[in-house]
């Protein structure tokens, strides 16, 4: 009786190592074959461009309060807060030291759809690489073409300010293999050509889900809840619902939704708000076509109350 | 001061001087001062969105209205109405006041520009409304209290 504790305990021990061996490799840092980043050509900078504003990076990657043209230098060193510990946004300027310019397109490329960082490493997701990682091999060419255009800082950021057990990396591996996926957030039986676009836009680049669509106790985004409005991480009030069935945004035609875009005018001639302002300035420079196509879609959404 | 800015626009002075006698409580006043200045940009949003077809004189007038309270609006914060009457200003307006202002002026320049470049049509006054959007939101973000 003494005895078979430790043969159980063995056998126990010998399942959670082959369970652990086993989502250790299901989870392990995954990046894309080599060929995926190769032959892709010159990049095309306006393309480049247009995603850069759309995937809002200077939101991030931008210092603390820059305005105008500062925007473009993207220096690091924003604190995000978040209830799992503050992140210190990294680099990513043109700087070869303490940028990216001396990146790969495949470590660029890795980074921004799979989430691994140019050691290997799983990287976290306040990065929206979740929502980034519907850009195709060729749009990420473009992107990265187009910020080595921008100028280079020497900035140093410091590590992220994270406790046990979310300074654990690997912790992120289980948590990518749950709610990590290049499936669309929805489907749209009837979309045209400029919904699609749309849907590109919203759920890949711009990345509107990461704000307006509620996450569940482990971070992971409510599918079924999509872009139906979410609870505040900066604290006060709500990030409104912009699906169909919204109380305000409902009623708005897709004009008013591209002059939102264009100007941050609502239909009562109010100004956009709070983190929005950003993304709005943003989208600002996207080719009307662009802002558009992200109104038909954002008409085409399932209504969520 | 406020009825000098008013004079000085001739278009917008009776508008202007309505809102500014008719209520004596200053933030009643600048609250009118802002519903005149959305009002503009409403009627130019209008033509922006070709709801209404171009026309250069709700054009002026829009302009000029907006440049006329924007020039009167940081003067009425006396001390003593930081609160009352519902006023969503932020206390912050009378801890930095110089950047309160220069917040102002830069609705001012960008108007004043805006008018003496005219917008000739749709797509320019589209233009024009992205530019002046910019101003009203970072002074918004700064010294007004956020929506609920
Ligand atoms: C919501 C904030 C946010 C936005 C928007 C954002 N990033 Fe980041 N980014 C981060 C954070 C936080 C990290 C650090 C992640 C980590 O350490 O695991 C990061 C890391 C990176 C990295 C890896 C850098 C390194 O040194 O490991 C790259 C490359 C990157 N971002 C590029 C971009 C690009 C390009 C865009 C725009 C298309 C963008 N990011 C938009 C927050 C953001
Ligand atoms: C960083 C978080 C964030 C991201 C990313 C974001 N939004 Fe928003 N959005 C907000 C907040 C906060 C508001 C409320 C603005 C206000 O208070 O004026 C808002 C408001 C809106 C509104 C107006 C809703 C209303 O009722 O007034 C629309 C439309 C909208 N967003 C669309 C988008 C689209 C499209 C995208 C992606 C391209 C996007 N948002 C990305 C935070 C975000
Ligand atoms: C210098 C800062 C500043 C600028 C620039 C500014 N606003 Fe305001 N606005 C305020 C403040 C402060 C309030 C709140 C006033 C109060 O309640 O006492 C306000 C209130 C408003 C209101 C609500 C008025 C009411 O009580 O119903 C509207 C509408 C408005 N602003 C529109 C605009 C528009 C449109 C622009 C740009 C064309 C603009 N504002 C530019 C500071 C500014």
């Amino acid at each position: 009786m003494a005895l078979r504790w430790p043969r159980v305990l063995g056998a126990g021990a010998a399942v959670i190592v082959l369970g652990a061996a086993v989502l250790w490799y299901g989870s392990a840092p995954r990046p894309a074959s080599a060929e995926t980043w190769e032959g892709l050509g010159e990049p095309e900078f306006a393309r480049g461009e247009a995603l850069f504003w759309a995937g809002g990076c200077t939101g991030c990657h931008a210092a603390d309060g820059a305005k105008g043209e500062e925007v473009r230098i993207l220096s690091g060193g924003l604190a995000l807060t978040s209830p799992f510990g503050t992140f210190h946004v990294p680099n990513i300027s043109s700087d070869p030291e303490a940028g990216i310019g001396a990146w790969t397109l495949a470590e660029f490329g890795n980074a921004m759809t799979r989430g691994v960082g140019r050691d290997g490493e799983h990287l976290y997701p306040s990065f929206p690489y979740t929502s980034y990682v519907r850009m195709s091999p060729a749009d990420v060419n473009d992107l990265y073409g187009y910020l080595q255009t921008l100028p280079a800082s020497g900035n140093v950021t410091p590590p992220h300010d994270l406790p046990f057990p979310y300074n654990m990396r690997m912790a992120l591996g289980p948590w990518k293999f749950l709610f990590f996926a290049d499936e669309p957030r929805v489907e749209i039986a009837s979309a045209d050509d400029r919904i699609r676009r749309g849907q590109f836009l919203v759920e890949g680049p711009g990345h509107c889900g990461e704000c307006h669509t509620p996450r569940n106790a482990l971070g992971g985004l409510k599918t079924d809840l999509w872009l139906a409005g979410a609870a505040n991480p900066e604290g006060e009030g709500r990030i409104p619902n912009i699906t169909p069935g919204s109380r305000s945004v409902g009623s708005w035609s897709e004009a008013d939704l591209v002059s939102y875009f264009e100007t941050g005018f609502t239909p009562d001639y109010d100004s956009v708000g709070g983190s929005m302002v950003e993304v709005q300035q943003n989208l600002s420079h996207l080719p009307q076509e662009d802002l558009a196509a992200i109104a038909a879609y954002l008409k085409a959404v399932p209504a969520r109350e | 001061m406020r009825l000098s800015s008013c004079a000085l626009a001739v278009a917008a002075a009776s508008l202007c001087l309505s809102s500014a006698l008719a209520q004596e409580e200053p933030q009643v006043v600048r609250q009118n001062l802002m519903k005149e200045i959305g009002r503009s940009v409403g009627a130019m949003g209008a033509i922006a969105k070709g709801e209404k077809p171009y026309d250069a004189a709700v054009v002026e007038q829009s302009l000029t209205t907006i440049s006329t309270n924007i020039q009167a609006f940081p003067d009425q914060f006396p001390p003593g109405s930081e609160e009352g009457h519902e006023t969503d200003a932020l206390p912050i307006v009378w801890e930095r006041p110089e950047e309160f202002r220069s917040q102002a002026d830069e609705l001012y320049s960008e108007a004043q520009a805006l008018l003496a470049a005219m917008p000739a049509d749709q797509a320019a006054v589209g233009e024009a409304m992205r530019r002046l959007g910019a101003t009203c939101s970072d002074c918004h973000e700064t010294f007004r209290a956020k929506k609920q």
